[in-house]
């Protein structure tokens, strides 16, 4: 079922008869990665929490590689050229999906500076814009964060408080944003702010582009129940901006941010602008966990178990078919049989079988999950991810989310009831505490921890 | 759907409008008290159709859409799932697939070509176990000169009580042998079981001191292991696709039903609970056209990853197929699951090929295995 418009067709797409043919390109990116870029070196165990300096090392490693790709001509695939990219097409970037299955790439550089911040300028931004911004995140030079969720606001991605009003050529911004992940160390952000209080919930917001690392911004990091600390929370206080660094129209801030989190929802399948190797997409912990769950269950001398070997089998399957779902989707998205909102299909899975994996390798794991010496390996890591499992179906939008824009988006069922849709939004029932206010009780964490 | 490939369109258009006509579910209703199951001059008519010569090179007679006869079968498995059709498609393809690839000029004449034309009906004797040596314990032959004697017990065999010959796997010279086995041959006992699905029919096949000659052999003796194990993930694949099949009949019907249904003055589409049990469905759906595609695919080339693609999809459509289906009977209420509503004629048909050729659990089981032997090498 199709419902709505094809908005992929709003990002003008170059055709393929413009530049060189998919089979050239892939035999150019071939042989191009094998002699410029090392293989992944990450091994197929379980993920592990990072150091703070492995945590940098790790993104100045990730900055670097991009900049070699860009130099190689193989960033920005499908960015026009006037704006650093390649100009080229989908299936191009499909073709290098493929061929750097096995090379080290800039992971953590996709998501959310390709998808969906470089892809809300180029919907969105000026040309001017689009020029001053767009190359330095091909190259590397700057990072990108959304600031996006707030304290108050869980779910409901409008309801933002933080606001910016205008003086003259600026805009004074001061609120409060949330979870953004890898703020300490990013440079820029596009912010979503309320612009009119007197408006209802969405007719009220616009979009900034704001740097991140600015005395009028105090970062806070939040520390996760399994010692991460990527996630942040800003605090923006009197941030003056330039009207120049406004992204569309005033007051029209929800028709850009529909497509922002659209563009977020693409990172799990379908988007043009990320390069992720085939097959490790937002499933990517499931591909090498189930090989690692082998060594688990074996340590845990469990692995002989019919049982352990089902879980086992249970949980490589979910990675083998969340690589075929993803293919699906994409290919549907991009052949214009369904409609974007689709990805949120890939979201809930996504969300809904880490979950289950999770569980999966905290059964197989054993009693090392719970209690281990230093030299045990992995299995106090698998305890870690099953405290951590909903995470998953959280970040990024919630799996409820995805349910609603299924239901309602893509089976056409009726909307849930918002009474905020015809209040002005001043008037809207909301959270008494005010978490913009810096330093009481106003992050969400704040009443736990003083 | 399946994304379709060249002349698939048409072919499902013609088997679709076929089945509409000629296998409605009222039609299906009728058949439940026939002996068959299905009527012959259907079968024929389905033949002439292409039903039966997608997996048979056409040298051998037999002829495909696209030229990836596997993919061609899913898409007509898929049509019979969704009408919940009469027919042994699953045991007559898989003996015509073995006997199109690996049997004598012999047996094309005699047997294959009366498959090819409907005229005939065979099915595979096989334990339909995965993982498992079950087959090799239920069928042992051994050579006395010039025959081959057979013994054993293999259940169940779908359309046996309708066949005219069987494809048997039997443990022999130290490995697996195929042998045509025609049902008229003395020590030859069928015996008809009931079943859950309302038109197929399933038999037991006992096989006591049966003699044939070695020309009754399909292949090479004791070497049909490889064979035996790339027909199991064929037979597989075509249960996923017929699976999807009845997934999406239940859960168009459901969506429709949904939308029409009030209670407490609200169409039951606009509960939010409710709402979100679909979005779960649509994932389970999408999820199980994208692994069965996938693994079809790799039967169709017998690719690396085949044995590891299929069973992902037995085990993920084994799953969440019939966890559907269950979910489409209780948003229907009570009438979900009364004989005047149809559901329960597709949630059979997913029923019944949820055990046989492994189970979800088996498949598991199995993808363990296949993943240790990966990391060993």
């Amino acid at each position: 079922m199709r419902l709505g418009l094809p908005h992929s067709s709003k990002v003008p797409m170059p055709t393929e008869s413009m530049h060189e043919d998919v089979e050239g390109f892939t035999r150019r990116a071939r042989a191009w990665l094998a002699k410029n870029i090392p293989p992944q070196t990450e091994d197929g165990t379980l993920l592990r929490v990072r150091t703070d300096d492995e945590e940098l090392e790790r993104i100045g490693r990730c900055r670097e590689l991009q900049r070699v790709l860009y130099d190689g001509s193989l960033a920005g695939i499908c960015v026009p050229r006037e704006y650093g990219g390649q100009g080229l097409t989908p299936a191009h970037q499909d073709a290098l999906n493929h061929e750097i299955v096995g090379y080290d790439y800039p992971a953590e550089l996709q998501m959310p500076t390709f998808t969906p911040c470089m892809a809300v300028l180029l919907e969105f931004g000026t040309d001017e814009q689009k020029k001053r911004y767009i190359p330095a995140m091909l190259k590397g030079e700057a990072l990108w964060m959304q600031f996006l969720s707030e304290p108050s606001g869980g779910s409901d991605v409008a309801a933002v408080l933080t606001t910016a009003i205008r003086d003259g050529e600026e805009w004074v911004l001061n609120g409060s944003k949330i979870w953004t992940t890898g703020a300490w160390w990013s440079d820029m952000a596009l912010c979503l702010a309320r612009t009119d209080w007197n408006v209802p919930k969405h007719r009220g917001l616009t979009v900034f582009v704001v740097p991140i690392h600015h005395p009028n911004i105090e970062i806070q990091r939040i520390e996760m129940l399994n010692g991460s600390k990527e996630f942040c929370q800003e605090f923006l206080t009197d941030l003056r901006v330039p009207d120049v660094d406004r992204i569309g129209e005033i007051d029209q801030g929800w028709t850009v941010g529909t497509r922002w989190m659209y563009h977020e929802r693409t990172v799990a399948g379908g988007s043009p602008y990320v390069t992720f190797p085939d097959g490790r997409r937002p499933v990517r912990e499931l591909a090498g966990g189930a090989k690692a769950l082998i060594h688990l269950a074996k340590e845990a001398e469990g692995f002989q178990r019919t049982h352990t070997r089902q879980l086992i089998g249970e949980a490589h399957a979910h990675s083998l078919v969340g690589s075929a779902l993803i293919e699906r989707i994409s290919r549907q998205i991009r052949a214009g049989v369904a409609s974007g909102e689709a990805a949120a299909i890939l979201r809930l899975y996504a969300g809904t079988t880490v979950a289950r994996n999770s569980t999966i390798a905290f059964e197989v794991a054993g009693a090392g999950a719970i209690a281990w010496s230093n030299d045990d390996g992995d299995a106090g890591q698998v305890g870690m991810g099953y405290l951590m499992r909903q995470a998953s179906s959280i970040g990024g939008g919630t799996t409820e989310m995805s349910r609603n824009v299924i239901s309602e988006r893509v089976l056409g069922m009726p909307r849930e009831h918002d009474p905020s849709r015809s209040l002005a939004f001043r008037d809207v029932a909301r959270n008494s505490r005010r978490p913009y206010d810096r330093g009481s009780q106003m992050d969400p964490l704040g009443e736990l921890k003083r | 759907m399946f994304d379709r490939i060249e002349d698939q369109e048409l072919f499902e258009e013609t088997t679709k409008r076929f089945l509409e006509s000629e296998a409605p579910v009222t039609k299906v209703r009728d058949l439940v008290t026939s002996t068959l199951g299905y009527e012959e001059s259907y079968w024929r008519r389905g033949a002439e159709l292409g039903w039966t010569s997608l997996l048979v090179p056409e040298e051998a007679g037999g002829g495909s859409v696209s030229a990836w006869g596997v993919l061609d079968l899913i898409v007509l498995a898929f049509q019979f799932g969704f009408h919940a059709a009469p027919g042994p498609l699953l045991p007559v393809n898989v003996v015509a697939a073995a006997l199109g690839r690996w049997g004598s000029a012999e047996q094309h004449s005699e047997v294959l070509s009366r498959l090819l034309d409907g005229s005939a009906i065979a099915s595979w004797a096989t334990s339909g176990q995965v993982g498992k040596a079950r087959t090799i314990e239920h069928v042992r032959a051994h050579t006395e000169g010039e025959v081959i004697v057979v013994d054993g017990e293999v259940w169940p065999i779908e359309a046996g009580s309708q066949s005219n010959n069987f494809l048997v796997t039997a443990y022999h010279d130290g490995g697996l042998s195929h042998l045509l086995i025609p049902s008229g041959l003395s020590g030859v006992i069928v015996r008809p079981l009931n079943s859950l699905d309302l038109t197929r029919r399933f038999a037991r096949l006992e096989l006591d001191g049966v003699h044939v000659k070695s020309s009754a052999l399909v292949g090479r003796a004791g070497m049909a292991a490889k064979a035996d194990s790339w027909l199991k993930d064929l037979a597989v694949v075509v249960q996923l696709a017929e699976i999807v099949g009845a997934m999406q009949w239940a859960f168009e019907t459901t969506l429709a039903w949904a939308s029409n249904r009030y209670t407490f003055g609200r169409p039951l589409n606009s509960y939010q609970a409710l709402k979100h049990r679909f979005a779960d469905m649509k994932m389970f759906l999408e999820s199980s056209y994208a692994i069965t595609q996938k693994a079809a695919m790799a039967v169709q080339s017998s690719a690396p990853d085949q044995a590891e693609l299929v069973s992902a999809g037995k085990f993920y459509v084994g799953r969440y197929g019939p966890e559907l289906m269950h979910d489409c009977v209780q948003m229907h209420g009570g009438i979900g699951v009364t004989f005047d509503h149809d559901l329960h004629i597709f949630l059979r048909r997913v029923a019944t090929n949820v055990p046989l050729y492994g189970s979800p659990s088996d498949h598991a089981a199995r993808l363990a295995t296949l993943l240790e032997s990966a990391n060993a090498d």
